[in-house]
């Protein structure tokens, strides 16, 4: 496994791990997870966290018979569902989203062409295929923007970002991501806000494209 | 106002009476029961190092052990009552999701690795993944679990031996908390299931939790380097 050299903040992922993050941002962080041993460390121990709290609470007698019956159900209780897993360049919280096949790709125009995986009022993700050696228009941040590399790689001046690697971006910054030359770079990147373009795709367009 | 390292050292001490690294090695034989019927697994097992519910869930995941199965029933089923009760289910929904977490725990136990989790938080991921799903109608992301290494060996071991006793001191930190702090984990982790502003979230606040996890997290990261 290539050492990923862009984490995700540990208070995200404590946002995650212990319930409190929008579904679009934990498709993100799950991810990443899937890629980074590091940051899979400090969701477990979040998690340790967690089974601490629950070790101390208080206890609440459940429903008398509900100790022989759970019992009963050991032989027959029907399997759970079956664990995710990853499909191709997509670690599994993806493939989950995508469901049994795709993505369907919709050109953006410039090339870029993307797959919505969720929309809701408070928050996106998507898949973004960008052709290698392009850039992606010139845009701002409204709120919190977390963007994941799967395949390829991009470069702004803040960085390079390859398989794995998580720009995390809040309002202020303005940047110019582009692809390297090579495979199409795809990213799934997730928001809490719509992007501002500054340029190429009008804001016209992007309402109709949901960008 | 209790020194804390103290009180720490000490718990470490009644967690851990410092066993020989080799007592740690499990015999995976049939004829071993780790629990049976749990009365008395303490004077069966002297040199058993690990928490009780991680024994318990070892012998469930090793000899699919019915009687260490109605430990952890007992043991959890309460815990986890409160823990969706807290969350705002009735008592019939909760009842049915307990069920379900601890049926999912005998069903998934070959996925356990105590060198990377104590019971308490693999059975805390599992109800928190049930009460999301629940809640929000939807289907948590989550990654997907790392292949187990068929042999465990003496550095696991000693792995889950460190993990246990970490945990111990986690707990430990957590009662040692005010009431007004240890209530903020709790809402963060047991209950409150609102989608926070990220910004605003405080993250862990106490300085001693910060630095329980920080050393855990050096134990699971050395450990998953060895799953690759």
């Amino acid at each position: 496994m290539s050492p990923v050299s862009h984490h995700i903040p540990e208070d995200i992922i404590e946002a995650y791990a212990s319930g409190a993050l929008p579904h679009g941002f934990s498709v993100v962080v799950a991810t990443h997870l899937s890629l980074c041993d590091q940051c899979r460390a400090v969701a477990e121990a979040c998690d340790a966290l967690g089974g601490a709290a629950l070790e101390a609470l208080d206890a609440e007698a459940p429903d008398a018979g509900l100790r022989d019956r759970t019992l009963a159900l050991l032989d027959t209780a029907p399997a759970p569902a079956p664990e995710p897993q990853p499909r191709g360049i997509f670690p599994a919280a993806v493939a989950a989203e995508l469901g049994g096949d795709g993505p369907a790709w919709r050109s953006l125009g410039a090339g870029i062409r993307q797959q919505i995986l969720v929309d809701r009022p408070e928050g996106s993700a998507r898949l973004l295929r960008i052709p290698g050696g392009k850039a992606v228009p010139d845009h701002g941040h409204n709120g919190l923007e977390m963007t994941l590399v799967l395949q390829g790689s991009f470069s702004d001046h803040t960085g390079r970002y390859a398989r794995g690697d998580v720009q995390v971006v809040t309002d202020d910054l303005e940047h110019t991501p582009m692809a390297e030359a090579g495979p199409d770079c795809i990213c799934l990147a997730a928001t809490d806000a719509p992007l501002r373009f500054n340029a190429m795709i009008p804001r016209l367009l992007q309402r109709y494209f949901r960008i | 106002m209790l020194d804390q390292t103290n009180t720490l050292q000490a718990a470490r001490a009644r967690a851990c009476p410092a066993p020989p690294a080799g007592a740690v090695l499990r015999e995976r034989g049939k004829n071993e029961r780790m629990v049976s019927d749990g009365q008395t697994e303490d004077a069966e097992r002297p040199a058993a190092p690990l928490s009780p519910p991680t024994e318990w869930l070892l012998a469930v995941r090793d000899q699919r052990d019915r009687g260490a199965f109605a430990q952890l029933f007992d043991h959890f089923a309460p815990r986890l009552t409160a823990m969706m009760l807290r969350s705002g289910m009735s008592r019939a929904v909760a009842d049915d999701v307990v069920q379900d977490v601890l049926l999912t725990a005998w069903q998934k136990a070959h996925l356990y690795d105590p060198a990377r989790a104590q019971a308490s938080a693999w059975i805390y991921r599992i109800a928190r993944n049930r009460q999301i799903d629940i809640i929000r109608r939807e289907r948590r992301p989550v990654p997907e679990a790392l292949k187990m290494e068929s042999e465990e060996t003496e550095a696991d071991a000693q792995a889950a031996l460190a993990l246990d006793q970490e945990a111990a001191q986690l707990r430990e930190a957590l009662q040692n908390l005010k009431p007004e702090q240890r209530e903020v984990i709790e809402r963060a982790y047991l209950s409150d299931l609102t989608h926070t502003e990220i910004r605003q979230s405080t993250g862990l606040p106490m300085g001693t939790i910060k630095s329980r996890i920080r050393l855990a997290l050096e134990r699971l990261r050395h450990e998953l380097k060895g799953l690759r």
